[in-house]
């Protein structure tokens, strides 16, 4: 497929991303930075990073909310992790769910926390997915170029 | 020779147990022209400035050579094991690293946290995520430590001398410092800016 093709695909995959909230002003600083600093690469990094912590710790808090008792400090301190990296990668969608959840711990309430882990999981998923198609279609862009 | 080496570029010790936030601020700080060394704890920043983590009172002899001359520390306040409020007191109790500028960051906007961080000797607490326009703030608490370094040698090598430096001049005779950055008496501590978290 033509470059200009790719991009105006590429763009209508950013544009609904910024306007269904999934992103925010932050995911756009990163591509500012990207730009600034003439560094390609940047934003598949982070992205990459991200989304392997946020795999990570989602298995965590699967597991501390299967057991018994459920130690729900160590779950809040995940919680807060992922609400920390999703803001610094422009993740709104999860940061926000991650916000709500951070309450469902500090409530110690464990039906609400494990819906929030179900509600937080998809969205992950969800975003995981168009970033995933964003950077292909960089990466198809790029070999045209 | 300039005795105030403005050529090399600054260098940047940035504390973050998150690896995206991590990489976030390795381009921030490189895009702002500052040599970056990144770690992803305390212990590990402590190592890298020379010092031990129970012995904080040795005084490192390698803290200001050269190779491994820090301008600055930024670190993440919420970590496992040292948070970034433990390593500012540990730099602050180390007669080798007290003079480091440190800048505390936190997702958190909490005004107790912040206080005790400034109140601890944090020069600057950035809410995160951090953006690019907060790394301006970065070169002045450079600058402003490395004056008093320069002036505090130059005190003690010549008592009555005023030579002037590249640093805003502290003429320690006159209290007529158009900066007012720095004073004959104190230590710097006066910060127009310090208990005044970034807006987002």
């Amino acid at each position: 497929m033509a470059a200009a093709a790719l991009r105006e695909q590429l763009n209508a995959l950013l544009s609904s991303m910024f306007a269904s909230g999934l992103v925010d002003d932050q995911f756009q600083q990163l591509q500012m930075l990207q730009e600034d600093g003439g560094t390609p690469g940047f934003v598949a990094e982070v992205v990459t990073l991200f989304c392997d912590d946020a795999d990570r710790i989602i298995s965590e808090l699967a597991a501390l909310l299967e057991q018994p008792i459920v130690d729900f400090d160590k779950v809040d301190a995940y919680v807060h992790q992922l609400k920390g990296s999703s803001a610094s990668v422009g993740a709104q969608k999860v940061k926000f769910t991650c916000m709500q959840f951070r309450q469902l711990c500090q409530d110690k309430n464990r039906d609400g926390c494990i819906m929030a882990l179900a509600v937080v999981r998809n969205e992950f998923y969800d975003l995981r997915n168009k970033f995933q198609t964003m950077l292909q279609l960089e990466q198809q862009i790029q070999a045209q170029q | 020779m300039a005795v105030v080496a403005t050529e090399t570029p600054f260098h940047v010790l940035a504390v973050d147990d998150s690896l995206p936030d991590r990489k976030l601020i390795e381009r921030l700080l490189k895009t702002s022209s500052f040599q970056v060394t990144t770690v992803d704890s305390g212990s590990k920043a402590l190592q890298f400035l020379g010092i031990h983590d129970d012995d904080a009172s040795t005084v490192s002899v390698h803290a200001h050579q050269l190779d491994v001359a820090v301008n600055l520390i930024i670190t993440d306040y919420c970590m496992p094991g040292m948070t970034g409020y433990d390593l500012l007191k540990k730099i602050k109790e180390s007669s080798s690293l007290r003079d480091i500028p440190v800048v505390i960051m936190s997702s958190e906007n909490i005004p107790s946290r912040i206080n005790r961080c400034l109140e601890e000797g944090a020069d600057e607490f950035f809410l995160k995520p951090v953006r690019l326009s907060d790394m301006s703030k970065l070169k002045p608490h450079i600058l402003k430590s490395r004056c008093r370094d320069h002036y505090q040698q130059e005190q003690q090598h010549q008592q009555s001398d005023s030579n002037s430096n590249d640093c805003s001049n502290p003429t320690n005779k006159s209290s007529s410092d158009s900066t007012g950055k720095r004073k004959a008496e104190d230590n710097g501590e006066i910060l127009p800016q310090k208990n005044r978290p970034r807006h987002s």
